[in-house]
C-alpha cells in the first residue's frame, strides 16, 4: 500500500506547460517571482533566512550523495570580500543517470532562478555550470537561457536594481565521468586533468582557485524556486519525510515505458514498475533493480516488497538512492555479463591517482571478464570479495567504493548465478 | 605539411572565453573544443597551437587533452559513431546494436572506414539510458530508440551528409508539451 498520493500529483519541477524552456512563458508562469521577491524586499529575506529556509525543507542534493542542501550552504565561511562561487553539478554520467538533461531542455529557467538564489544566499560572485561534452545540444540550450536571463536583467551586476550581482557561466566538460566528482569537477574547471583532490580541506573553505565553494547537483538547484515560492512546509510534506520532494526518477531497462517522470520522493519501487513504467517488457519476472545509478548495489527482484525510493528505505533494504536512475533488469538478464560491464566502466574512469583503484578496478573487471567467458573458478569470487574490501574506503574520493559496491553486492545477492559459471576450484591436499 | 591557425575573429571569441575566468588556464577545454570543431581532431601539433595561443606550457595542454576522452588525439572519421554499451543500453540490446553498425561498415569499434567517413566506438553512457538502444553522432547529435531500419537510414543520410534531426526528450508522463525549437 502506498501512503503516498502520486496518482493526483501534479509535476512542479517539469511543469506541464508548453514551451516553459523559454523565457517568457516561464515568467508568464510566476517565473523568477522568487528571486524578485527577495530583491525587493533583502531585509526580510537575508541571505542566512533564504539558507534557513532550505535547510528547514529537508531538501536533500539529488547528485548522489543526498547531504541536505541548506546546511551545506551554511558551511561557507563569512564573506571577506573576495570572489565567491557556485559549482552548478552537470556532469550526470554515473550509468543510469539521465535526468539533469531533461532540465536543460524543458525548464532550464527553474535552474537559473534556484542558482541565483543560492548565489544571493551564499554572497557567491560567479556560478559556473558545469555539463558533461557530451550534453552538446543541451549545453546550448543553457547558454540560450542563460543569455535570456542576462538580457532580461536576472544575471549580470545589480540585478533587478538591486545592490545583488552575480555571473553565470556554462563550462563543457569533455568526456570524464571522475569530473562529476565534486574536487575533480573544480580541477576540471581550473582547466586541468581532472584529479580529485585530498580532502579536507573541504569546497567551502579551499575551493576553486583556493576561494570558499560550493558544489550542487542541477536537479538540487532547480528545487530552490519551488521552496521559496511555496514555503519549506510546503516542500517537506511531499513524499518521504526524512527525504522529501519532488524527484526526478529516471527509469529504465526492461520496462515498457521507460524514461524520466517526476513523482514525490518515497515512491515504492514496485508502483514504479508495475503501474509509472507500465510493467516489465513480456510480462516477465523482475531480477534485479539498481535504484539510483551504477554504483548502488542491485537489489534482488524478490526482495522489493515494500522498499520505498528514499534513503532510509533503501539502507534498509541495502542500497542507496543515489541519483533515482533506476534500471530494471529482468528474469533472463545475465547477472555476469551486467556486472562485468558495470567493472568495465569504472577501470575506464579511474583517474589512475591512487593504487588501490587503479589497480582494484583493473583486477576486477580482468576478473569478471575470466568468469565471463567461463575461465573462472569459484577462488575467483572471493578473489573479488577480497579486492573490494582492499578498495573500500581507502582512496582519495569515493569511485573506489563506487566500483566496490556493485561487485560485492551482485556476487552476494546472485551467488548462485556466479557460481553456476565457474569452474569448482580443486584444491591440494596438503 | 598542414599548418593550424586561428583567424582574427577566432582569436577573438577566445579572448572573450578567457574573461569568464580569473586566469588563462582555465579556456584549455573550451579552446580545445574550438580547436577540434575546426580541425576535426586536436593532434600534437593542435595541442601547441592552443598552448601558444593561451601562453600553457605544450606539457599542460598535452595532459589535459589526453585525460578527456571526447578530444581526438588522433584522426578520425568524418562521422563517430558513438554507441552506447554501458549497462542500462547493454540490458536492451546495445551490443547487437554496436555488432549490426560494426558488421554493416565493416569494421570493429575503435577503426575507422578506408574512405575517412565513419568510425565506431563503445563508449559509456551517455544520460540518454531510458531510449536505450542509442549513439551520438560525433560527439554532437542523439539518435535514440535505434533499430536496424533507423540505423540504415542514419548511415545512408550520413554519406550524403545529411544528419539526423535533433529528437527532443520523450516525456511520458501524460504530457503534450511537445515545444518548438
Ligand atoms: C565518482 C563520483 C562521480 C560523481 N558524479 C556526479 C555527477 O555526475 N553529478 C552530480 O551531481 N554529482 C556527482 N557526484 C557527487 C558530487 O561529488 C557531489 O556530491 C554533488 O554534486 C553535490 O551536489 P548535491 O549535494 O546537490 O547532490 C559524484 C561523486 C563521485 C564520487
Ligand atoms: S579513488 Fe580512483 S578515481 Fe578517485 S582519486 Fe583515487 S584513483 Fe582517482
Ligand atoms: S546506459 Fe546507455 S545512455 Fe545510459
Amino acid at each position: 500500500m502506498s501512503s503516498i498520493d502520486w496518482k493526483s500529483y501534479t509535476p512542479t519541477l517539469i511543469p506541464n506547460i508548453k514551451d516553459y524552456h523559454k523565457i517568457d512563458v516561464y515568467e508568464k508562469h510566476g517565473g523568477y517571482g522568487a528571486l524578485k521577491k527577495i530583491l525587493k524586499d533583502p531585509s526580510a529575506h537575508t541571505p542566512e533566512s533564504v539558507t534557513n529556509a532550505v535547510k528547514d525543507s529537508g531538501l536533500r542534493g539529488r547528485g548522489g550523495a543526498g547531504f541536505n542542501t541548506g546546511l551545506k550552504w551554511s558551511f561557507m565561511p563569512k564573506p571577506d570580500g573576495g570572489p565567491r562561487y557556485i559549482a552548478a553539478n552537470g556532469d550526470e554520467s554515473e550509468p543510469g543517470t539521465f535526468k539533469d538533461r531533461v532540465i536543460f531542455e524543458y525548464n532550464p529557467h527553474t535552474f537559473i532562478e534556484g542558482s541565483i538564489i543560492a548565489a544571493y544566499a551564499m554572497s557567491v560572485s560567479t556560478v559556473y555550470v558545469y555539463i558533461r561534452g557530451e550534453y552538446r545540444s543541451w549545453i546550448r540550450m543553457m547558454e540560450k537561457a542563460v543569455s535570456d536571463a542576462y538580457e532580461k536583467g536576472y544575471l549580470g551586476k545589480n540585478i533587478l536594481g538591486s545592490t545583488f550581482s552575480v555571473d553565470m557561466i556554462v563550462h563543457s566538460g569533455a568526456g570524464a565521468y571522475i569530473c562529476g566528482e565534486e574536487s575533480s569537477l573544480m580541477e576540471s574547471l581550473e582547466g586541468k586533468r581532472g584529479y580529485p583532490r585530498v580532502k579536507p580541506p573541504f569546497p567551502a573553505q579551499k575551493g576553486l582557485w583556493g576561494r570558499p565553494t560550493t558544489i550542487n547537483n542541477i536537479e538540487s538547484l532547480a528545487n530552490v524556486p519551488l521552496i521559496m515560492n511555496k514555503g519549506s512546509e510546503w516542500f517537506k510534506n511531499i513524499g518521504a519525510s526524512t527525504h522529501p520532494g519532488p524527484l526526478l526518477y529516471g527509469i529504465s531497462g526492461h520496462v515498457n515505458r521507460p524514461g524520466v517522470y517526476e513523482y514525490p520522493t518515497g515512491m515504492l519501487i514496485s508502483e514504479l514498475i508495475n503501474d509509472v513504467a507500465l510493467g516489465v517488457r513480456g510480462g516477465k519476472k523482475v531480477k534485479a533493480v539498481i535504484p539510483g545509478g551504477s554504483s548502488t548495489p542491485p537489489l534482488r527482484g524478490d526482495s522489493l516488497e515494500g522498499v520505498r525510493m528514499d534513503s532510509d528505505s533503501l539502507r534498509e533494504a541495502g542500497s542507496m538512492l543515489g541519483t533515482a536512475g533506476m534500471c530494471i533488469l529482468d528474469e533472463d538478464t545475465d547477472m555476469v555479463d551486467f556486472l562485468w560491464r558495470v567493472s568495465h566502466f569504472y577501470h575506464h574512469e579511474s583517474c589512475g591517482q591512487c593504487t588501490p583503484c587503479r589497480e582494484g578496478t583493473g583486477w576486477l573487471e580482468k576478473t569478471l571478464l575470466k568468469i565471463k567467458n567461463g575461465e573462472g573458478t569459484t577462488r575467483d569470487l572471493d578473489l573479488l570479495l577480497d579486492i573490494c574490501g582492499q578498495m573500500e574506503g581507502r582512496t582519495i574520493c569515493a569511485l573506489a567504493d563506487a566500483a566496490a559496491w556493485p561487485v560485492r553486492y551482485t556476487i552476494n545477492r546472485f551467488r548462485d548465478e556466479f557460481e553456476a559459471r565457474v569452474k569448482n576450484t580443486v584444491y591440494a591436499l596438503a | 605539411m598542414e599548418k593550424f591557425e586561428f583567424t582574427k575573429e577566432e582569436l577573438a571569441v577566445i579572448d572573450e572565453i578567457i574573461a569568464k575566468y580569473p586566469n588563462p588556464q582555465p579556456a584549455v577545454m573550451p579552446v580545445l573544443w574550438m580547436a577540434q570543431d575546426k580541425f576535426g581532431h586536436v593532434e600534437p601539433d593542435v595541442q601547441k597551437l592552443v598552448a601558444n595561443t593561451l601562453g600553457l606550457p605544450e606539457s599542460h595542454v598535452h595532459g589535459v587533452a589526453t585525460f578527456y576522452t571526447q578530444y581526438y588525439k588522433e584522426r578520425k572519421g568524418k562521422y563517430v559513431l558513438d554507441v552506447c554499451t554501458s549497462f542500462s543500453c547493454q540490458a536492451c540490446g546495445a551490443y547487437d546494436t554496436l555488432h549490426y553498425i560494426e558488421d554493416k561498415l565493416g569494421i570493429k569499434a575503435g577503426d575507422t572506414t578506408e574512405d575517412g567517413m565513419f568510425s565506431i566506438q563503445s563508449v559509456e553512457c551517455l544520460g540518454a539510458c531510458g531510449y536505450a538502444p542509442m549513439m551520438q553522432i560525433t560527439n554532437d547529435i542523439y539518435v535514440n530508440h535505434l533499430t536496424k531500419e533507423k540505423i540504415d537510414t542514419v548511415i545512408e543520410d550520413l554519406k550524403k551528409d545529411k544528419l539526423p534531426e535533433f529528437e527532443p526528450i520523450p516525456l511520458v508522463q501524460n504530457r503534450e508539451i511537445a515545444q518548438e525549437k
